[in-house]
């Protein structure tokens, strides 16, 4: 390993390709600690996203009224703004808010009271309400597909409504809109770059400070690159092998 | 014909292009003297340095030394308000004859402006936080967020040399808005800003309590190719006679600027001993 590390080093000095993050300790720390934050803001941010998603679509079929226009309000406000917009006003506005009312939990973290939700706290809240608005539409269409006649047969059945949604139609409507999802959960892991502006150490955070102190900043844009590639592609084969797995030969394409 | 007017016109060229040159390098100088004017590019947005006072005048610290500037050489003085993203380009444009705006003394720069040497001032890193926090030394802020600004060169010494979570955000005002909500105890930043921060009125629970960290000499300007003739062999006296007549340390007790320490020390070490002519 260590050779490894020299041998990035010996490529700086001879060429001028810094990656630091490689051979300095410092830098790989921190360069790791970003790999894993955004890692885990993408995997939190998917799995909330998608229970907004199956809740609000659920919801947008409520029998009450006031249930229904909750939801497309939260619809509106959701896709009709930056998600930039939305990150710094839940940090900025909300969270404030939330601290100065003392409704927002602290703890002591060594003389020194920090709120239990922090910039990577509101990062996931607010991402996933951003991604959970389009998912929310993208459930709707696969809902919207499955035939009437198809829950009135599982309401003959005997199914409950919340029944016939869960074992009949949700199976069913996932299958139509799983492209679309697979295209808005896409967006979603590069949309959690925009956490840097609310300092949560993720990738692109953490590689403006390393270009910021090293001056290699082509280096840093081609690493950014190739690691959001690697990422994105990593999801994608997932989804894609969940696709198949769920794949009902003659339903759909 | 034609032949001979051209002739004529590239002659003429040709010796506009010597008369000039016989006076390049001091090209600015001699426009100064002749207009009687001096144009000096200072900040406005800067306070105590070069801010604007109730009537909208420049006033500040850097506003005085143009004065001085304008004093020696017996022209009238005109202040033009610069900010740090144009401040070269207007002198280099020819906007401003002499630049004095809080400008860190880097070599970069130095291949842009010319900088005359002695350095007129310093300034480092400090914090600003809340006087309740109650801070007295740097090594309290171990394992404590820290706001800063993303991309300044101390956050990752105030993480490496004193373990604290530096918290960095886009811009100054966003940090800022961080260390009013309490998100951190305190916000790593240049000390001339931060004195700039206290004495605006808008941060009177807070201070700047700290001794100021990796010093950073500040240049004065004339144009590059000026540096090594009249107006920069000028500045430099001027800026010589400024630190061993006391005149810095002077202005800096009237704008209300903590007193620094690298203003002392120039004056002790330019100060010229006169014993042989006792």
């Amino acid at each position: 390993m260590e050779a490894f590390f020299e041998w990035f080093r010996a490529l700086y000095e001879q060429s001028g390709w810094n990656f630091v993050f490689i051979y300095e300790q410092y830098e790989r720390e921190r360069f790791i600690t970003a790999m894993w934050t955004t890692i885990k803001l993408s995997i939190y941010c998917l799995l909330f996203s998608l229970v907004v998603g199956v809740v609000g679509a659920w919801a947008q079929g409520a029998k009450s009224a006031i249930v229904r226009n909750v939801m497309a309000g939260y619809i509106q406000v959701f896709r009709n703004t930056p998600p930039l917009v939305q990150i710094l006003f839940f940090y900025f506005v909300l969270g404030t808010g939330l601290d100065r009312a003392g409704l927002m939990p602290t703890y002591d973290a060594g003389g020194y009271l920090e709120p239990m939700l922090g910039a990577f706290g509101w990062a996931v809240i607010s991402l996933s309400f951003f991604a959970g608005a389009f998912n929310v539409e993208i459930f709707r269409s696969g809902i919207e597909a499955v035939p009437e006649s198809t829950v009135e047969a599982a309401e003959a059945l005997g199914y409950s409504r919340l029944m016939a949604y869960i074992y009949v139609v949700l199976p069913l409507a996932f299958r139509v809109s799983l492209p679309a999802l697979n295209n808005n959960l896409v967006n979603l892991i590069k949309t959690t770059t925009l956490a840097y502006v609310i300092a949560v150490p993720e990738m692109m955070y953490t590689a403006n400070q390393i270009w910021s102190d090293n001056v290699n900043v082509p280096e840093m844009m081609i690493v950014l690159f190739i690691f959001y590639v690697g990422l994105v592609a990593i999801l994608v084969y997932f989804m894609h092998k969940w696709e198949h797995a769920m794949r009902i030969p003659g339903y759909g394409t | 014909m034609i032949k001979h007017l051209f002739t004529a016109a590239i002659t003429a060229i040709v010796a506009l292009g010597l008369v000039s040159t016989a006076y390049a390098g001091n090209e600015r100088f001699m426009k100064v003297m002749k207009r009687g004017e001096v144009v000096v590019g200072v900040k406005a947005d800067y306070k105590p340095w070069g801010f604007r006072d109730a009537s909208g005048k420049i006033v500040g610290m850097e506003a005085d030394m143009a004065q001085d500037v304008a004093d020696a050489l017996g022209v009238k003085l005109e202040l033009v308000p610069v900010q740090s993203s144009n401040r070269m380009q207007f002198l280099q444009q020819g906007k401003i004859d002499l630049m004095i705006a809080t400008m860190s003394d880097r070599s970069d720069r130095r291949k842009l402006v010319g900088i005359p040497e002695p350095n007129y001032y310093t300034s480092g890193t400090n914090v600003l936080a809340p006087k309740k926090v109650g801070l007295k030394q740097w090594t309290q802020l171990t394992g404590k967020p820290v706001c800063g600004k993303q991309g300044a060169f101390y956050n990752k010494i105030v993480a490496k040399r004193y373990d604290a979570k530096v918290v960095a955000f886009v811009n100054n005002a966003e940090a800022k808005q961080a260390l009013r909500d309490g998100r951190c105890i305190a916000w790593v930043y240049d000390d001339s800003s931060i004195m700039a921060d206290l004495a605006s009125g808008d941060y009177n629970d807070y201070e700047m309590p700290l001794k100021t960290e990796d010093d950073n000499p500040w240049g004065l300007a004339v144009p590059h190719e000026e540096l090594d003739n009249i107006w920069g062999r000028f500045m430099s006296g001027m800026i010589y006679h400024w630190h061993t007549s006391g005149r810095l340390i002077a202005l800096e007790k009237k704008w209300g600027i903590q007193p620094t320490e690298y203003l002392t020390m120039m004056k002790a070490k330019l100060e010229i001993d006169r014993a042989h002519l006792k």
